[in-house]
């Protein structure tokens, strides 16, 4: 029986030193096969006594068994080793950038025209465009401008002809609006807008956004908290807003909104010229030869309009220190938004 | 309007420092533009008397100057070619700081002593120009510190009126103002007519009653006007920005600034006959006193005497009469015009003066008679002369508004409930006298408003001097409502974003467009002409999106950019007779690479079916796809074997193609550029998705490859298998296209695949063979389509 001690001594050392299954597989054949060493003992038990055979079987199955456990054992072993040995073979760098297109760029302008959609969006109001030319009728006359008006000579009119122009705001649009639908009313207009103006800061087309909202009891102050809600939607960000009184011929009374400077809070820097505050929109309540011109009736009705520069939110919101780049649209500025 | 604190505070003078004077000005809707001092900060300059002056000896453009400077007699070198001995200068002593990094010290000026510096008005910060030394009055008091003596101490504010506010364009109504807002005390200039000397006078005729119903004048004889403005007048006037001219158009100068009223001098010698007030017939012609000859109109409303028009009536007087440094005598005229026959005429002649800004915006009926008062005052003070009787002609008198103002109507307009006692505290103190009745008020509004003719504007009036910020904002109440949003419509922005997830940049171009560069994109479109365009560049609207982009291109492209991939929206415009169209477009630009410059595979530049791929793209949101035609398209500025125009039914709904190589080279475009553009109008439209039920029926695919002319399209093709297979065919795919080798030259070959089930049964191979035999018959006939072999 020192044999049998032998035999499992030398498979178990053997297996441990096979490194591929094949070499592992002689190991199997020279001891368990079927001429192998301790199936040659298992044969040879017929010799033994009958007293002994058993417990020399018994001795001999479980060295058998020992060494199929560790031949098992060794196989499972080596199977991973060979899958890890391929898998390594088709590792690849994760580092280089995946294939295919990009994504593009809408521009800032929109960017900020749908942020200013969306918040009027949530309060109900309706977004709806214009038309671009425009008759004098509906871009002067019918928002209270008459033909000599001072205001007319400050908007800088492109004309087609002596009626037909370029509207110089979005406010030909409530008229239009009031005259097609019945009120309460709640709308805002963007688009683009039109003054023969141009320098470091005016480029000769520009984009408002105008609202308008019409009910039975519509306020000044609720003009205020739409407003005051509206900017710090907008820049999420609590910002201090002050109205100031101003003059619209077609609102009254009427107010210019500022807001704290997005930049220095209020300190006093360059983007604000050291006044802490910036000039953001202008705003009132409705005149009544207005509200007559789109066939409302002032004394049952009330509301507030305001009109606001798009591009100018826009360039405060994404801090665009230049006007101008907004149409040039270079690439590398599209990119970036 | 840009005026001097301390003439202001001559009016009116609150205990406020300047800041919250601009403050308070600014937050009662008179927005301060800007604050400037009216001169640098120097100090230890003083009144100097130049007592006598020797040439330099080393210098031919040097003086050497004996100073009196009050405490001590200086030398000073000087270079002004104005220095002359008894002339009265600043002079700077030393130790003086003139500005910041400038300190007068002891110097020689080639070998001669100096001991200070006489100064010019550049240089002490008066004036942005000056040419020599600035020339003190000669009895201006020597030794006296400069800025004590010109009351420099002083800030020049500007404020930027809105035209409503025609009332505050005087010192006058801006001090009436602040008075208002601190409840200060406002003390107006008191005036009273000199007793005449002389019996002459000029008869006025009005003859236009609504447009001009109150003319005062006056003549002065004897006047003279090689006199010296004073100083203290001259400084007024440069810190309302206005220079000084001769004395007597510097007083109606003055009187403008200080009560509002603008006047005019006629040199009365050149005058014949009376005067009358006119409009103007037509083809009358006037020269005006800055020589510029205009065509009057029956609009214009002019002052003419016996022979001729010598003045626009409220905007500039004529070349012919006006004073001169030789006119003896003058004719004062000092009138109400009415705003809305000024109104625009200074403009239509191409003008812009201080007397019309003023008129247009409404000049008290109630000033003429102070202003020519105040200004016979200041001439026989400054010119001398002798003065006739001031003449008033009076055809009507303007009769001050009423309006009535009710209680419950602020509140509903503002949101807050107003005090009665402070509501007729604040318009009393605005000058307007309340009488109660039921409702609320009847308010006389003081003549001087012209912008108050409404309820709703004495309600702003009300707020503006309460205070804007003290209205709380509130937020509205409103009855809950929803704005509908149709599904059967594909929104902008949706498209917009489409493009961007396919990698476009957005880009917003001006609509207006070079008439050159768009005649070479749609040469048969007439386009909307821009009467006042900013330059040629921008002349005429666009009439398709492809101008902006292709300048869009061009631009980054000079900026080393190769790969672009750009998209706008917005209207186009284009003039159909008497017609103007305006229609909402979407158009992009590919050119370049495909993707970005990568690794492991080889990069190829854009083709016609890469932004033909876009354009399914934007087509399938709306579920057009499937149902437009694309036929080949000619079009002016599209390659004519690259360009298709997109039918949807009958209609025309886009176009797309490599731009044309002719019109490429025009815009010195050389790499290949492609194109599209679609009718929003056409494709936001959309129906509702419909389930179909699925069948459950084995799909059988059966491939057939086909050679045809290469002149056949693939489109007809698949339209005639389409409609051979009819209710069958549940999908049809193009998968290869192959010219080459086993192909005649000519020919191509076109494999298909066709994917056939039947919704209620399994199809039998029998059936589906025959059926493709039905297709490869018709392919024959129709197209000689042979199967390949």
């Amino acid at each position: 029986m020192e044999k049998l001690q032998q035999y499992l001594h030398e498979a178990l050392s053997q297996i441990d030193e096979a490194n591929t299954l094949s070499q592992l597989d002689e190991v199997r054949v020279q001891f368990l096969g079927k001429k192998g060493l301790i199936t040659e003992l298992l044969k040879s038990l017929g010799k033994a006594s009958s007293e002994e055979r058993p417990i020399l079987g018994e001795k001999i199955n479980k060295t058998k068994q020992a060494v199929q456990d560790k031949i098992q054992a060794k196989q499972i072993k080596l199977k991973e080793k060979t899958l890890a040995d391929e898998l390594g073979k088709e590792a690849i760098d994760i580092t280089l950038p995946g294939r295919g297109k990009s994504v593009g760029h809408l521009h800032p302008v929109t960017r900020a025209m749908q942020r200013i959609e969306d918040y009027f969006a949530q309060l109900g109001f309706d977004s709806v465009s214009g038309q671009e030319i425009e008759t004098d009728y509906y871009n002067f006359d019918a928002l209270n401008i008459p033909t000599h008006h001072p205001a007319r000579a400050m908007h800088d009119t492109f004309y087609f002809d002596e009626k037909t122009l370029l509207r110089t705001h979005t406010s030909p649009v409530q008229i239009r609006y009031m005259l097609e639908h019945k009120p309460p009313l709640r709308m805002i207009a963007p688009g683009r807008v039109y003054r023969c103006d141009s320098d470091l800061t005016h480029t000769p087309m520009f984009h408002q956004v105008e609202g308008l909202l019409i009910d039975e009891h519509t306020t000044f102050a609720d003009l205020k908290g739409i407003l005051k809600n509206f900017m710090a939607y907008f820049f999420e960000e609590d910002l201090a807003i002050r109205f100031r009184p101003s003059y619209f011929p077609f609102t009254e009374p009427s107010a210019e909104a500022d807001i704290a400077c997005v930049k220095c809070h209020g300190k006093g820097c360059r983007i604000c010229k050291n006044s802490g505050w910036l000039e953001v929109l202008g705003c009132g309540m409705v005149h009544p030869n207005v509200l007559k011109a789109g066939g409302i009736d002032p004394e049952r009705y009330s509301g507030f309009a305001f009109g606001a520069g798009i591009d100018r939110l826009a360039m405060l919101r994404y801090e665009i220190d230049d006007l101008r780049v907004l149409f040039e649209n270079d690439d590398r500025f599209l990119q970036q938004f | 309007m840009k005026f001097s604190e301390k003439w202001l505070r001559e009016w009116t003078n609150p205990a406020i420092s300047t800041t919250e004077l601009v403050e308070q000005l600014t937050m009662a809707g008179l927005e301060v533009d800007s604050v400037e001092q009216v001169a640098n900060s120097f100090n230890h300059v003083v009144v100097g008397h130049v007592i006598d002056i020797k040439p330099h000896p080393n210098a031919d453009k040097l003086k050497v100057c004996r100073v009196d400077v009050g405490s001590e007699v200086l030398q000073i070198v000087c270079g002004a070619n104005n220095v002359t001995q008894g002339v009265k200068v600043p002079a700077a002593l030393c130790g003086a700081e003139i500005s910041p990094d400038f300190k007068i010290k002891p110097s020689k000026l080639r070998g001669e002593d100096s001991f200070g510096m006489l100064c010019s008005a550049k240089e002490l910060g008066l004036q942005e120009q000056s040419d020599g030394l600035l020339l003190l009055p000669n009895d201006a008091p020597t030794g006296k510190l400069l800025r004590e003596y010109m009351q420099l101490d002083d800030v020049c504010i500007e404020v930027d009126l809105t035209p409503n506010r025609g009332d505050c364009l005087s010192i006058a109504g801006l001090a009436r103002e602040v008075a208002v807002l601190n409840r200060s005390d406002y003390m107006p200039i008191q005036t009273s007519a000199s007793p005449a000397v002389i019996d002459e006078l000029i008869d006025i005729q009005l003859s236009a009653e609504t447009a001009c119903p109150h003319y005062v004048s006056l003549v002065i004889n004897g006047v003279d006007l090689m006199t010296a403005t004073p100083l203290w007048l001259t400084e007024k006037l440069r810190r309302s920005g206005i220079r000084s001219i001769d004395p007597i158009v510097d007083i109606t100068n003055y009187v403008m600034l200080e009560l509002g009223q603008p006047m005019h001098a006629f040199d009365k010698d050149k005058i014949s006959g009376a005067l009358t007030v006119r409009f103007a017939q037509q083809g009358e012609r006037l020269t005006l006193l800055n020589m510029q000859e205009i065509q009057l109109t029956e609009n214009d409303l002019v002052i003419a005497d016996a022979q001729k028009v010598i003045a626009l009536a409220g905007i500039m007087g004529g070349a012919e009469t006006a004073v001169t440094s030789q006119t003896q005598n003058i004719l004062l005229e000092s009138a109400h015009f009415t705003p809305e026959v000024i109104a625009g005429r200074a403009r239509y002649h191409g003008l812009s003066t201080d007397s019309s800004h003023r008129f247009e915006r409404g000049v008290d009926m109630h000033l003429q008679q102070v202003a020519i008062e105040r200004a016979q005052m200041l001439i026989l003070q400054i010119t001398g002369g002798q003065s006739g009787q001031i003449n008033p002609v009076l055809l009507k008198e303007n009769q001050p508004r009423q309006i009535n103002l009710r209680h419950n109507r602020i509140a509903r307009l503002l949101g807050v409930v107003l005090d009665k006692t402070e509501i007729e505290d604040i318009l009393t103190r605005l000058g307007m006298i309340l009488t109660p009745d039921e409702m609320g008020w009847q308010v006389t509004v003081p003549t001087n408003r012209f912008d108050i003719s409404i309820e709703e504007d004495l309600i702003e009036e009300l707020v503006r001097i309460y205070g804007y910020d003290r209205i709380e904002a509130t937020t509205p109440m409103f009855t809950l409502s929803v704005q509908p949003q149709s599904e059967r419509k594909i929104t902008l922005r949706r498209f917009k974003q489409l493009l961007v997830d396919r990698d476009y940049h957005e880009i917003i171009t001006y609509s207006f467009v070079a008439a050159k560069t768009q005649a070479l994109i749609t040469p048969n479109i007439e386009p909307c002409v821009l009467l006042n365009p900013i330059s040629e560049e921008l002349g005429v609207m666009r009439t398709s999106l492809w101008t902006g982009l292709l300048q869009t291109y061009l631009y980054n492209k000079n900026r080393q950019q190769q790969r672009l991939r750009l998209f706008e929206s917005g209207l186009i415009f284009s003039q159909v007779g008497e017609e103007i169209l305006q229609s909402p477009n979407l158009a992009g630009l590919i050119s370049g690479d495909i993707s970005p410059a990568q690794w492991g595979e080889p990069l190829r530049s854009v083709d016609f079916f890469d932004i033909k791929a876009d354009v399914e793209a934007i087509l399938a949101l709306s579920g057009l796809h499937q149902k437009v035609s694309y036929l080949t398209a000619k079009h002016e500025a599209l390659h004519p074997g690259q360009s298709a125009e997109i039918f949807y039914g009958d209609e025309s709904i886009g176009l797309i193609g490599a731009l044309h190589p002719s019109v490429a080279q025009k815009l010195t475009i050389k790499a290949p550029v492609f194109l599209f553009e679609l009718n929003l109008t056409a494709i936001m439209p959309t129906e509702l998705p419909k389930f179909a039920t699925l069948s459950k029926y084995p799909l059988i695919r059966r491939d057939i490859a086909l050679v045809v002319n290469a002149a056949v399209s693939a489109g007809d093709i698949q339209q005639c298998i389409a409609e051979v297979a009819g209710e069958l065919l549940v999908d049809l795919q193009l998968f290869d296209v192959y010219q080459g080798k086993g192909i005649l030259q000519g020919d191509k070959s076109l494999a298909l695949g066709i994917y056939l089930q039947h919704h209620d049964r399994t199809l039998q191979d029998e059936e589906v063979n025959e059926l493709i035999q039905r297709i490869v018959d018709a392919l024959a006939q129709k197209f000689d389509a042979k199967l390949r072999e």
